[in-house]
């Protein structure tokens, strides 16, 4: 299982990157939209768990790409709030879950490990 | 004063309260005087003109009968002056006629008496009275013959003026009468006297042949008032008339008085000239006019009962449109409450999910460099502190997750999910609730009691917000009873279809000044344990599925929540707000 992490919180992502890898699972990390989408490109990902408000690319348009780059990639909306409207969105814009921060990562892991492997 | 409290409109006792937007009472005291004033002035003017035509009339009338009086008084004294005048005349003529021997004879006398008697009438009797006062021949009933009547007033005045007419008075007989008596003077012949007396009947007569009212009265008095014919109001005759002067009758004065009966009354006097004798009219106005008095009675009666039905009316009408205004504001003043209410928590709400999201990136960190320390300490080897340090990590992870616990609340009360409605049994639901609290419950001895009627109808409703809502209220309850308290649900239905929900306890109740803040976020009585979310939560969700809280406290007795539901969603209970906008 291959995770990737997007959040402009580096300390965020950098921290639970390496947690995962601890616990032995592969995934990278991007602090922008940008940068994000730029790794999707290279390399293919099970999971993508993304923040909503971000600087540039944000969160909608991020879960579009990954939609439109490997549309078998799961998706996990990990926000600090936001508006039931703006879940919706992003469950309608093909988001599978929505978690609200802070989250255990034993949670996290929880939440992909049943639809974990590829159908 | 019963009256008064049937009559008295329920915002009466209001009027001048503080926060009133209108003195309900001065509105009420406006809009009926000045309806009153505008239906009665008309009536008022009309009143006033009717009795200012009234008064007209009855001066009219009355002068009328003045008038009558007047006329009356004329003709008869007329009349009666000369009735006595052609008796006066015909003595006179008997006089020139004859010598004084020739009526000193006493077949001739009595020739001329018959005479008289027979072509006047009234004639009683006829005396020759010579010059020395003593009645020489007498023609009549009585037995006068030779009678000295020398030192009599009567004679005195006769011998000085010619003529003398008597006060009528009552002879022998007992019958009214009185005298005229005329000097003789002839050259050559000794002086002497013709007496005759005549009947006051043949006077009555003429007096009741007069064209007087029904009501009226016609009589002679004397120059001291005392009657001379008999009056129908004052008396037979010689019985005193009390209204006379004798002043008033010089001028044929007409005058106001009493009568007998208290009735006004009113009286034209008048002196009959050359007797002593003054005639008498007495009308009784009271009894012409009556039918006017009659009328204007029946108007006064007429405009009474109709200023008694106009203020019955006006009364009633303004006071219901007084009262409308007052509930419509009422109303408003219940709404504009709600509105203010549901505004206020929708504006914390939204600052809440601010707060909350800004606090929950850096708490988000937090959580993860706590996590890593954690799974580094337990990943790696051995060192002096380790278990220290991991019980650091634990208390920090303890305290973030005491934060998030936190946030996530305010999260959850400013979220607006949307109502996912499905079919709901109540008594399932609560049960489901009470498990969660089941064990707290067991623990500290606190007895739940669920009543919950069989036919209470399955209702459609968002079971999680529901749940929610019950729980928050039920936690509340189980916070404020003692240890083995004590705490009751009651499920009722309700008449408009709805359901009721009440939950008591026998806690510690809530002071009358906390009771109105305790559906504000971030109220709380809990300190450190209580977020202060938790009622403010269940209002809304309340709100949202339709319905509304009452709460009802006693402090040191208890508390009671009451949930009003609605069985179907859109069927609101009473006052149940809409859900308000996005948060």
């Amino acid at each position: 299982m291959r995770i990737l992490l997007i959040d402009d919180e580096r300390e965020l992502v950098t921290t639970i990157s390496e947690r995962l890898e601890l616990r032995n699972i592969d995934n990278d990390w991007a602090v922008s939209g940008e940068e994000g989408l730029a790794l999707l490109r290279r390399n293919h990902y099970d999971w993508v768990v993304v923040d909503l408000k971000m600087p540039g690319i944000g969160g909608f348009e991020a879960i579009k790409a990954i939609k439109r780059e490997q549309p078998g990639t799961r998706i996990i909306l990990l926000t600090g709030h936001s508006a039931p409207e703006d879940l919706d969105r992003a469950l309608v814009l093909g988001a599978d879950r929505y978690l609200i921060k802070p989250v255990d990562i034993e949670n996290l892991l929880a939440v992909m490990a049943p639809a974990g492997q590829k159908e | 004063m019963s009256f008064w409290s049937k009559m008295k409109p329920a915002f009466w006792d209001r009027s001048g309260t503080e926060g009133e937007p209108l003195n309900y009472r001065r509105l009420l005291k406006i809009t009926f005087w000045s309806a009153v004033a505008v239906s009665l002035v008309p009536l008022v003017l009309l009143a006033g003109i009717n009795f200012y035509q009234f008064e007209q009339q009855y001066r009219f009338q009355r002068n009328e009968i003045t008038n009558q009086i007047q006329r009356l008084l004329a003709t008869t004294k007329v009349q009666i002056a000369y009735f006595l005048d052609e008796r006066r005349a015909a003595l006179h003529y008997v006089n020139l006629d004859n010598t004084y021997q020739e009526l000193g004879e006493r077949d001739r006398l009595e020739s001329i008496f018959r005479k008289l008697r027979d072509s006047f009438g009234g004639f009683v009797d006829l005396g020759l009275i010579d010059q020395a006062g003593i009645q020489r021949v007498y023609i009549g009933p009585y037995n006068l013959q030779g009678r000295d009547y020398k030192d009599q007033d009567w004679y005195k005045e006769v011998q000085l003026r010619g003529i003398y007419i008597s006060e009528v008075f009552l002879g022998h007989r007992n019958f009214p009468h009185f005298v005229i008596a005329v000097r003789h003077e002839k050259v050559a012949e000794p002086p002497y006297i013709l007496r005759a007396t005549i009947d006051t009947g043949r006077l009555n007569d003429l007096l009741e042949a007069t064209d007087l009212q029904p009501s009226g009265d016609i009589f002679l008095v004397n120059e001291t008032g005392v009657l001379q014919t008999p009056s129908r109001l004052f008396g037979g005759v010689l019985t005193k008339f009390p209204h006379f002067s004798s002043s008033q009758a010089a001028r044929n004065a007409i005058v106001d008085a009493v009568g007998p009966g208290g009735a006004p009354l009113l009286v034209g006097l008048a002196k009959v000239e050359g007797s002593p004798f003054n005639l008498v009219v007495v009308n009784q106005p009271r009894t012409i006019l009556q039918k006017w008095d009659v009328l204007r009675v029946n108007v006064i009666i007429m405009i009474l009962l109709s200023v008694f039905a106009i203020m019955l009316v006006v009364w009633r009408g303004s006071t219901n449109l007084v009262n409308r205004i007052f509930e419509a504001d009422l109303k408003r003043a219940a709404m504009l409450h709600e509105v203010e209410y549901t505004n206020k928590l929708a504006s914390i709400g939204r600052l809440a999910a601010g707060v909350a999201h800004e606090i929950n990136n850096p708490v988000a960190i937090i959580n993860e460099k706590v996590g890593l320390m954690k799974d580094l300490l337990e990943m790696g080897g051995e060192f002096p502190q380790r278990e220290k340090f991991l019980r650091q990590a634990a208390v920090i992870r303890d305290s973030v997750k005491r934060v998030s616990d936190i946030t996530h609340r305010l999260l959850g009360f400013a979220r607006h999910l949307p109502v996912k409605t499905e079919e709901i049994h109540l008594e399932e639901l609560i049960k489901d609730v009470l498990e969660f609290l089941g064990r707290e419950a067991e623990y500290r001895g606190i007895d739940i009691r669920l009543d919950i009627p069989a036919d209470i109808p399955t209702m459609l409703a968002d079971k999680g917000q529901l749940q929610q809502a019950l729980l928050n209220i039920l936690n509340n309850a189980l916070a404020a009873v003692k240890d083995g308290g004590l705490i009751e649900i009651g499920v009722s239905r309700l008449d408009q279809g709805g359901v009721a929900v009440a939950i008591s306890d026998n806690g510690r109740g809530i002071p009358a000044e906390n009771l109105k803040a305790i559906f504000e976020p971030f109220f709380s009585t809990k300190g450190e344990k209580g977020t202060g979310l938790g009622l403010s939560i269940t209002y809304g969700i309340i709100q949202k599925l339709g319905g509304h809280i009452d709460v009802q406290s006693s402090p040191g007795q208890g508390t009671t929540f009451t949930l009003h539901l609605p069985v179907r969603p859109g069927t609101a209970v009473s006052v149940g707000g809409q859900g308000e906008g996005s948060g």
